[in-house]
C-alpha cells in the first residue's frame, strides 16, 4: 500500500524518508514540488498527486508535509488517516511534531516507522502497544541507557497485540487510580454583517485521562443523552450498550485518549457567546482604511469568556495597521496580513474596543470584500450544549477510583462575515 | 536559516577529515545537521567517516556498535549512501542485543538488493530465528527475511511462509500474511503457492490474521472470489472486532463480492417510492427492475450490512468512508441515508480529509440530492477554507440546488462572489450559472444578477461572467436582447480574450434582435483586428460572415475588408476560416451549390450547452476508492461488477461455524482472561459465545453467559425489526428478520449440542465436510438433524476424507518440524546449505560465498559473544521410535502410542513435547477422547483438545506437553473415551529430558571448567574401533540424548550440549576416544541425570554395532 514516506519541511527540504518496499528515487518528490509551487499557500496543495507512475497522497501538518508514495489503487483516506497517525504519534512520544525534534530523534522515528508499517501495510498503531515495543524517550532513561547500556526497544510482544483489548496492556499499577473526564465543546458558526446566525453547531469531545490498575470496566452516563446527535467512539467503547441504553461502557486505553466526539446539529439553537459589531471600510481615495470592532457578551451562561482572540486575514493590500485598543494587544503582521488582536478575559462592564485606521497601497484598487473576523475564546466551567455527565460507574476492580469531570467551551471555526 | 545549517554541516565535516574528531561530537553533527547538507559532503570526508564507522561496528563494544548504529540509520534517514558498510554491518545481525539487532534489520532491508551476494550470509540467522520460542523475534525474522528482496531466497521465503502460515502465534500468522504480498512482488511465479497459503489463512480466526490476509487475497488474487464463499459470513462476523485497518480492506473486498453474489436490491425501491409518493429518495437512473417479483435479501446480505452498520461510528475516518461506500454500492436506495451523518461528521476532520470525503458526497449529491439537504449549511464555505475545499463545497451547494433552498443557495453565492480568491469567485460564478439553467424559475433572477457581475472590477469575474451568459442566453435569446445591448456597452472595457470571443459570438448569433448595434460593433472591431487574439479574430470572422448574410446593405464593404486582412493573417486556423467564409458567402461562378446554403450553415439553430457537474460521471467507480479520486482508472483498479441478474448459488457460503484455532495457543501465552468475558460486548455474534462455553469453567457461568447473549442477540433483532418497521417495510422485513432469527437460533443450538466436540473438527479442518452437510441443510431443517445422529453413510464418507486430509496434513507438516529427518527434502529447496539448524554453524559450502576474511570475522564473532553462547538449537535427530502407551486390548479397541519430538514445546517453556498417535482399532466409533482432568500426578500436563469423533480403523495425532521436571518419574493420567477410562503412564528416557544447545567449543571448555568436582561425573567404557569413529559415536549419542553436537578442532575428543527442560541447567557431555576405550565426561549440576546419563551413553556406545 504506502510504498514510501518522505517528509518536506516548508522550505523545500526533504529531511527524512523511508521505503517499505524497494528504493524509489527522491526525485519522484519534484511532482510533489512542482504542485507545491503551483499551490503558492502550502494549505492549498492538492492532497493527491498524480504522477507518471505513482501518485502521491500528502498531509501537511506542524508546518511538515508528509509525502506518500503510492504504487496501485487503495483508498486515499487510508493513507491520509494514517499519515495523520503518525504524526500524532511523533507528537505522542516526543511532545510535539517539527522538523528538529524529527532530526533530533531520527533513530527513534525510523524504528517507529519500521514497526508502525510492514510491506506499507499498518501493523502496530496503538500508542499503547507501540509504547511497550520501543520507549519514549525521556532524560532519565537516556541517561540510564548511556550506563548500563540497555535499550529502548522491548524484547517481548505487547501484550495488547493477541488480545481483544489491543488499546490496553496489562498488569497496569497505579497508587492513586484516577479518572479525569475533559468535555471539550467547540462551537462551529457562521455570523453574517448583520449578527444572525448563518450557520452554527456544537463539535464536543470527551478527552479522558485514566489511570487506573488492573482491568477496570467503566460505565459513564449522561443526563441528557438524547443531545447528543451523532457519535463516534474510541475502539474500546462497546457501541451495542450506547444502541440500547445510551451509556458508554468500556475498559479505558492506559492513559491519555479521546474516549469519544459527538455532534450536536444546527437543527438545535446553539447559543452564541458572544457578539461583534465591527465596521471596516476602505477608502476609494487617500488609499486608507478605517477599522472599529467591538466585542461583547451574548448568550455565556452567567460565565466569564476568556482568552478571546479576533483574527482578520486582511485583503493583500493592507500595508499596515494604526489602531487603539482598549483591552489587550494587537498586531499586524505585514507579510502575512494576519491582525491579531488578543484580548483575554470578557470584561461585560467594559466592552473592548479596537479602533483606528488602515493603510493600504497607494494606488491599487480598494478591496471590495471586508474581510470577515475569526474568533477564538474559550469559557471554563460550561458546556454550552448543555451536556451534562450523570456518572461514573466502575466495575471489575476491588478499589475506589478519584473521579473528576471539567467543562469547557470553545470557539471552533467561529467566523463572522462583514 | 537554511544556509546557515548547510553551512554548519560543511564546517563539521571539514573538521572532521582534518582532526578525526571523535565520536560524541560525530553523533551531534548527525542529529543536528541540517538535511539539506548533503550536497556539502566531501568525498574524502564521507570515506573518512564511513571508515571509523566500520571501526565501531568492528569493536567488542556493544554501545559503541549501537551508536554506530544509529548513525548509520541516520545516514539511510536523510538517503545518502551507505551500502559500503554493508559487510561489517550483516556481521552484526545475530547480535543479542535486540535494538541493535533491529537496526541492523533496518539498514538490511535497505541495502540487500544491492548487496545480493552479502545479504545471504544473513539468511542463515533468520532461519534460525524463525525457531525462536519467542514470537515477537520470529515474527520479525519472517518479516525482515521477506522484506529483503533477493531473488534467489524465494524458495526459503517461500518455506518459511508456508511454515509461519501454521504458527501458533497470531502475529506470526499475521507477518506471514504480510510476507505473500512481499514475495508475490517479487516472483509472481510463486501465485499458485500463495494462493494456498492465502486459502489456508482466510480461514483463519483470528481477529488479528483477517485484515492482513485479505490484503493478501487482494493483492495477488483478487478474482478468487470462491476462496471467500467460505469465510464471508465468519468475516461479517468478525468485522468489528478486526483492527481498523483491516476493516477498511475488508470492507472493500465485501463490497466487490457482494456485487458477484447478491442481486440488485435497488428493484425494489422502484415500489417503495411509488407506495409513498414521496420523491425524496428518487434518484434519477432508477431500475426498475422486475417490479412483478417482490424481492426478499438475501440473509447474508442483509448480515453485512448490518455488521457494517456500527463501524459508522468508528474514530477512523477511512473506515466510515469504506462504509459509506458500502452502503451507497450494496445498500436498498432507501437505507443509503443513514451514511450521512457520519460523513457530515468527518468534514470536521483534517484538510486533506475534507478533501476526500467532500470529493465522494459530490458524486453522492448527484445522484441523490435528498441525502445532503438537510445538511446543506455543513457545506457553507469559509474564507479560511484551502481552495480546492471551497471548490468541491460549492459543487456540493450547486448540486444540492432546488425550488425550495435556491433563494438561501443565491444569497450564500453572492458572499462567495465577492471573495478575495479569484479563482473561487470565477468556479461561483460558474456554479451561478448551473443554478440557472437546472431551475428555470430563478434563471432571470440569476442572468440578471451575472449582469450585475459584467461591471466588476476584476477581470476574472466579468470574463467568468460573460461565459457564463453567454451560455445561458443560448436557451432563451429572443428575451434578453437588453442583456446583449448592455454587454456590446461593455465590450470595449473587456480585455480578455474569452469574454470577448463569446461576446462577439452572441452578437453574430442574434445580430437580428439588435441590428443597430451589431454592425457597429464589426466596424469597431475592424480597426482592431490585427492586434486581437486568435480567438477572438476568428469570430470577427464568423460575426462578419453572419452580418453579412443578414445585412449585406450595411456590412458589404467591412466583411470584405475583414476577410481580406483574415487572409493574410500570420496564424493559418484564421487563413483558412476566411477562404472557406469568403468561398461560402460571397457568390461567384466557382462557388457551387453550397453557397445558397451558406445562410442555413451559419445560422443554424444551435442546441444550448448544457452546464453539468463535474463529478457527472465519476460514479462510474468505486466511492472511497484512488481512482474516483482521481477521476481516472488507478494501477490496480478493481472494477465493481454490476449485480447479477440471478442470484448465485446462495449455499456455497453455508458453513458450520466452528471456534477460534487459536484456543489453546491463547491459554498457553497467558491470554488475559479478562479479555475473554468482555468480549460478548464487542460483537454480538456467535463466536464469543463458544469461547466461554469453551472455556467454561463452570457450567454455570457458561450457560448463564449463553442466556446472556441470547437475550442480547434476541434485543438487537428487536431492534432491527422496529428500525424497520419504522422504515415503513412491513411485510418484506418481518418476513426476512423472521429467517434471521430461525438462523441465529439454530446455530446457537448446534453450539450447545457440541461444545466440546469442536476443537476437534477444526484440528481436521473439516472444511469439506462441512460443506456438504450444511450443503444439504435447508433452512427448515431442525437443528437435532445437525446432532451426532447424522446419517451413516454420509459421516462415514465425512470421516473417510477427514483422515486422509489429517494424514496428509501432518505429514506435511511435520517434517518442517523436525529437521533431519526430511533434510533431503529440504536441501532441495535452499540454496544455502541450510546446516546451520545442526549446531555446526560455519560448514563449508558457504564459503564459497564467504570470503576467507569475512568468514574468520564471523567466525569471531561468534565466538567473542558469549551471549550468543546458550542459543537453544534444533534437534540434530528426531527418533522416529514410538512407545506404547495404550495397548488396544487394554484399551477396548484404542491404542495409543506416543513419541518424543524434540522439539521446544510451544505450551509451556518448562514441558517436554510429546506426540500422541491414537488409533481406533475397534468396531465403532469412539467418540469424546481426552484426558481425564483430575488424575495427573503431580507433574503438569498439557493435555490435547478432546477429539470429538474416531471412526474406526481411523488415527488421528495430536501433541501433548509434559512438564517432568527433570526426573524421569513417570506421568500418570486417564485417558478417557466416552464410555472408558484408561490409566496410563509415559516413562520418559533421561535423554529426552533434554534440549540442544549450540554454542563455540571456547564455551563448552569455559562452561565445563564451571562445573567440575561434584558437578562431574565420568566412565570409561571398552568399545570396538566401530563404535568409536567419530560419526558413530556422533550418532550414538544424539539419538540417546536429545543433545546438540559442539563443532570440535580436535580429532579425537567429541563433545555435545544441551539443557534441561524444566530448569534449563547446563548438560556437557564430552567423549574422549582412547583406544580401546572411551572415556564419557558428563557435567551437570543435575546429579541424577548425569548419572543416568552416563549410564545411558555405556550401552549406547557399547552395544550397539554399527
Amino acid at each position: 500500500m504506502i510504498h514510501s514516506l518522505f517528509l518536506i519541511n516548508n522550505g523545500g527540504d526533504l529531511f527524512l524518508e523511508k521505503h517499505w518496499k524497494s528504493v524509489i528515487s527522491r526525485s519522484v518528490c519534484d511532482y510533489f514540488f512542482e504542485a507545491r509551487e503551483k499551490a503558492v499557500e502550502p494549505d492549498n496543495v492538492p492532497p493527491v498527486i498524480r504522477t507518471p507512475h505513482h501518485y502521491l497522497i500528502n498531509i501537511y501538518r506542524e508546518k511538515i508535509f508528509f509525502v506518500s508514495v503510492i504504487q496501485t489503487e487503495v483508498p486515499p483516506l487510508f493513507v491520509i488517516e494514517f499519515l495523520h497517525r503518525i504524526a500524532e504519534t511523533f507528537q505522542d512520544y516526543f511532545g510535539e511534531c517539527s522538523e528538529t525534534i524529527i532530526k533530533d530523534n531520527v533513530v527513534i522515528v525510523y524504528e517507529l516507522l519500521e514497526e508502525m508499517l510492514d510491506n506499507g501495510f499498518p501493523l502496530a498503531t496503538e500508542s499503547n502497544i507501540l509504547k511497550e515495543l520501543i520507549r519514549p524517550p525521556t532524560i532519565l532513561r537516556s541517561m540510564v541507557n548511556t550506563i548500563t547500556g540497555s535499550s529502548n526497544v522491548g524484547e517481548t510482544l505487547p501484550t495488547g497485540q493477541l488480545s481483544t483489548i489491543p488499546w490496553r496492556r496489562a498488569g497496569v499499577k497505579y497508587t492513586n487510580n484516577e479518572a479525569y473526564f475533559d468535555v471539550v465543546e467547540e462551537i462551529d458558526a457562521i455570523l453574517d454583517k448583520s449578527g444572525t446566525t448563518v450557520f452554527a453547531e456544537i463539535q464536543g469531545v470527551i478527552d479522558a485521562c485514566v489511570k487506573m490498575s488492573g482491568m477496570p470496566d467503566l460505565t459513564l452516563s449522561f443526563m441528557n443523552p438524547r443531545l447528543l446527535d451523532d457519535v463516534s467512539f474510541h475502539p474500546c467503547v462497546r457501541y451495542k450498550r450506547w444502541e440500547s441504553e445510551r451509556v458508554i461502557s468500556f475498559i479505558p486505553p492506559d492513559g491519555n485518549f479521546q474516549l469519544m466526539s459527538y455532534h450536536i446539529s444546527a437543527q438545535n439553537l446553539v447559543a452564541i457567546p458572544v457578539y461583534v459589531k465591527q465596521n471596516i471600510s476602505f477608502f476609494e481615495t487617500g488609499s486608507s482604511g478605517r477599522l472599529d470592532i467591538t466585542v461583547g457578551p451574548k448568550q455565556t451562561m452567567g460565565k466569564t469568556v476568556e482568552c478571546l482572540v479576533v483574527t482578520v486575514h486582511m485583503p493583500k493590500v493592507v500595508l499596515s495597521a494604526n489602531l487603539n485598543a482598549t483591552q489587550g494587544t494587537y498586531n499586524y503582521d505585514p507579510v502575512t496580513k494576519i491582525l491579531l488582536w488578543d484580548i483575554g478575559k470578557l470584561n461585560p462592564q467594559k466592552l473592548p474596543n479596537l479602533k483606528g485606521s488602515l493603510s493600504l497601497q497607494s494606488g491599487a484598487p480598494k478591496p471590495e470584500e471586508n474581510p470577515s473576523l475569526n474568533i477564538d475564546l474559550k469559557i471554563q466551567q460550561l458546556a454550552i450544549s448543555g451536556l451534562k455527565v450523570n456518572r461514573l460507574d466502575m466495575y471489575g476492580e476491588k478499589y475506589k477510583p478519584f473521579k473528576g469531570v471539567k467543562y469547557v467551551t470553545k470557539a471552533g471555526k467561529f467566523q463572522v462575515r462583514t | 536559516m537554511l544556509g546557515m545549517s548547510a553551512n554548519s554541516v560543511s564546517y563539521n565535516e571539514q573538521g572532521s577529515v582534518e582532526s578525526g574528531v571523535d565520536a560524541a561530537q560525530e553523533n551531534s553533527n548527525i542529529s543536528g545537521g541540517g538535511g539539506g547538507g548533503a550536497a556539502f559532503s566531501l568525498f574524502s570526508a564521507d570515506c573518512k567517516k564511513n571508515e571509523d564507522l566500520k571501526e565501531m561496528l568492528e569493536n567488542n563494544k556493544e554501545s559503541l556498535k549501537l551508536e554506530a548504529m544509529k548513525r548509520i540509520v541516520g545516514l539511510i534517514a536523510k538517503g545518502k549512501n551507505a551500502s559500503e558498510l554493508f559487510p561489517a554491518v550483516v556481521k552484526n545481525v545475530a547480535s543479542k542485543n535486540i535494538e541493535l539487532k533491529k537496526l541492523v534489520y533496518v539498514y538490511l532491508v535497505r541495502y540487500a538488493e544491492e548487496q545480493q551476494d552479502l545479504a545471504l550470509l544473513s539468511i542463515s540467522t533468520f532461519q534460525r530465528a524463525l525457531k525462536d520460542p519467542n514470537q515477537l523475534i520470529r515474527a520479525s525474522a519472517l518479516r525482515v527475511l521477506s522484506s529483503i528482496r533477493v531473488p534467489i531466497i524465494v524458495p526459503i521465503m517461500m518455506l518459511a511462509i508456508k511454515e509461519s502460515s501454521t504458527d501458533l502465534s497470531p502475529y506470526v500468522r499475521k507477518t506471514a500474511a504480510h510476507a505473500i504480498q512481499k514475495l508475490y512482488s517479487l516472483d509472481p511465479d510463486q501465485k499458485e503457492h500463495l494462493i494456498e497459503v492465502i486459502e489456508k489463512l482466510l480461514k483463519d480466526k483470528s481477529t488479528l490474521v483477517a485484515g492482513s490476509v485479505v490484503m493478501a487475497f487482494e493483492e495477488v488474487c483478487p478474482d478468487r472470489i470462491d476462496l471467500i464463499h467460505k469465510n464471508y459470513r465468519k468475516l461479517c462476523n468478525m468485522l468489528v472486532d478486526v483492527e481498523e485497518w483491516g476493516q477498511v480492506v475488508i470492507i472493500h473486498m465485501l463490497t466487490r463480492y457482494a456485487r458477484t453474489q447478491f442481486v440488485s436490491p435497488w428493484g425494489e425501491d422502484a415500489v417503495f417510492d411509488e407506495n409513498n409518493e414521496k420523491t425524496f429518495y428518487d434518484s434519477e437512473e432508477e431500475r426498475r427492475a422486475d417490479e412483478s417479483k417482490p424481492y426478499v435479501m438475501d440473509p447474508d446480505h442483509r448480515l453485512l450490512l448490518r455488521n457494517t452498520k456500527p463501524l459508522l461510528q468508528s474514530r477512523n475516518t477511512a473506515v466510515v468512508m469504506a462504509v459509506s461506500q458500502l452502503y451507497w454500492h450494496l445498500a436498498p436506495k432507501h437505507e443509503i441515508s443513514i451514511v450521512t451523518k457520519s460523513l457530515v461528521r468527518l468534514l470536521r476532520s483534517h484538510r486533506e480529509v475534507q478533501y476526500v470525503v467532500l470529493q465522494n458526497i459530490a458524486t453522492m449529491s448527484i445522484q441523490r440530492k435528498g441525502m445532503f439537504e438537510p445538511f446543506m449549511k455543513s457545506f457553507y464555505v469559509r474564507s479560511t477554507d484551502a481552495t480546492h475545499i471551497k471548490t468541491l463545497k460549492l459543487e456540493i451547494l450547486t448540486n444540492l440546488a432546488n425550488e425550495a433552498n435556491i433563494s438561501t443557495i443565491l444569497r450564500e453565492f453572492q458572499t462567495y462572489v465577492k471573495s478575495q480568491d479569484k479563482a473561487f469567485a470565477a468556479a461561483t460564478i460558474q456554479a451561478i450559472g448551473r443554478c440557472a439553467t437546472d431551475i428555470s424559475e430563478v434563471t432571470d433572477t440569476c442572468l440578471n444578477g451575472l449582469v450585475l457581475l459584467l461591471s466588476n472590477r476584476d477581470e476574472t469575474v466579468v470574463a467568468e461572467s460573460v461565459v457564463v451568459i453567454k451560455k445561458l442566453l443560448q436557451t432563451q435569446p429572443s428575451q434578453h436582447s437588453d442583456i446583449i445591448k448592455h454587454m456590446a456597452k461593455l465590450f470595449d472595457n473587456i480585455t480578455v480574450p474569452m469574454a470577448r470571443a463569446s461576446i462577439l459570438w452572441l452578437m453574430g448569433e442574434y445580430c437580428e434582435h439588435v441590428p443597430k448595434i451589431a454592425p457597429d460593433v464589426l466596424r469597431k472591431m475592424a480597426k482592431t483586428f490585427t492586434s486581437e487574439e486568435d480567438i477572438v479574430k476568428l469570430q470577427i470572422v464568423n460575426l462578419a460572415a453572419k452580418l453579412y448574410l443578414t445585412n449585406s446593405k450595411q456590412t458589404k464593404l467591412l466583411t470584405q475588408y475583414i476577410l481580406n486582412l483574415g487572409k493574410y493573417d500570420q496564424n493559418y486556423d484564421i487563413r483558412d476560416r476566411t477562404r472557406f467564409i469568403r468561398q461560402l458567402i460571397v457568390p461567384n461562378e466557382k462557388s457551387g451549390a453550397l453557397s445558397k446554403y451558406a445562410r442555413r450553415i451559419l445560422m443554424a439553430p444551435k442546441p444550448a450547452p448544457v452546464l453539468q457537474s463535474a463529478f457527472k460521471d465519476r460514479d462510474r467507480y468505486q466511492l472511497g476508492t484512488l481512482s474516483h479520486s482521481l477521476n481516472s482508472y488507478a494501477t490496480g483498479y478493481l472494477e465493481l461488477s454490476n449485480w447479477p441478474p440471478v442470484a448465485p448459488d446462495q449455499s456455497v457460503r453455508n458453513v458450520e461455524v466452528v471456534e477460534p484455532v487459536t484456543e489453546a495457543l491463547a491459554s498457553a501465552l497467558g491470554k488475559s482472561k479478562h479479555a475473554k468475558s468482555d468480549e460478548k460486548f464487542y460483537s454480538g455474534s456467535e463466536e464469543e459465545e463458544e469461547e466461554e462455553e469453551e472455556e467454561g469453567s463452570s457450567s454455570e457461568d457458561s450457560s448463564s453467559s449463553s442466556g446472556e447473549s441470547e437475550s442480547e442477540s434476541k434485543s438487537e433483532e428487536n431492534s432491527d425489526d422496529s428500525n424497520k418497521s419504522s422504515s415503513s417495510q412491513s411485510e418484506k422485513s418481518s418476513s426476512e428478520s423472521d429467517t434471521d432469527k430461525k438462523k441465529t437460533q439454530k446455530n446457537k443450538k448446534l453450539h450447545q449440542q457440541k461444545p466440546a466436540s469442536k476443537d476437534r473438527k477444526l484440528k481436521n479442518g473439516k472444511a469439506a465436510n462441512d460443506e456438504s452437510r450444511s450443503g444439504s441443510e435447508s433452512d427448515s431443517e431442525s437443528s437435532s438433524s445437525e446432532s451426532s445422529s447424522e446419517s451413516g453413510s454420509q459421516s462415514e464418507l465425512d470421516s473417510n476424507s477427514d483422515s486422509g486430509t489429517d494424514q496428509k496434513r501432518k505429514t506435511k507438516s511435520k517434517p518442517v518440524q523436525s529437521k533431519p529427518v526430511t533434510n533431503a527434502e529440504k536441501k532441495e529447496v535452499s540454496l544455502l546449505d541450510l546446516d546451520d539448524f545442526s549446531p555446526v554453524p560455519v560448514s563449508t559450502p558457504k564459503s564459497s560465498i564467504l570470503s576467507p576474511s569475512l568468514l574468520s570475522d564471523l567466525q569471531g564473532l561468534s565466538i567473542s559473544s558469549s551471549a550468543s553462547a546458550l542459543q537453544a538449537s534444533s534437534p540434530v535427530f528426531v527418533p522416529e521410535t514410538s512407545h506404547e502407551l495404550l495397548h488396544r486390548m487394554t484399551g477396548k479397541g484404542l491404542s495409543a502410542q506416543y513419541r518424543f519430538t524434540r522439539q521446544p514445546c510451544i505450551y509451556g517453556n518448562s514441558m517436554v513435547s510429546l506426540q500422541l498417535t491414537l488409533s481406533n482399532n475397534s468396531e465403532q466409533a469412539l467418540e469424546n477422547i481426552h484426558i481425564s482432568e483430575k488424575s495427573s500426578s503431580g507433574q503438569n500436563i498439557h493435555r490435547f483438545s478432546a477429539i470429538e469423533r474416531l471412526e474406526p480403523q481411523a488415527s488421528a495425532t495430536v501433541s501433548m506437553g509434559v512438564d517432568f521436571n527433570d526426573s524421569t518419574q513417570a506421568a500418570h493420567f486417564q485417558l478417557c473415551t466416552k464410555e472408558d477410562e484408561f490409566s496410563v503412564s509415559i516413562q520418559p528416557a533421561v535423554g529426552e529430558l533434554l534440549l540442544p544447545i549450540t554454542m563455540s567449543e571456547a564455551d563448552f571448555t569455559k562452561e565445563q571448567g564451571k562445573l567440575v568436582g561434584m558437578n562431574e561425573s565420568s566412565a570409561t567404557i571398552t568399545t570396538t574401533p566401530e563404535n568409536i569413529s567419530s560419526q558413530s559415536v556422533n550418532r550414538n549419542v544424539v539419538s540417546a540424548a536429545n543433545l546438540g553436537v559442539i563443532p570440535s578442532n580436535q580429532e579425537n575428543i567429541h563433545r555435545f550440549a544441551g539443557k534441561t527442560v524444566s530448569s534449563g541447567s547446563l548438560v556437557l557431555v564430552s567423549v574422549a576416544p582412547k583406544d580401546p576405550d572411551a572415556l564419557i565426561t558428563v557435567n551437570t549440576e543435575k546429579s541424577v541425570i548425569a548419572s543416568m546419563l552416563l549410564r545411558q551413553f555405556k550401552t549406547a556406545l557399547t552395544n550397539i554395532t554399527p
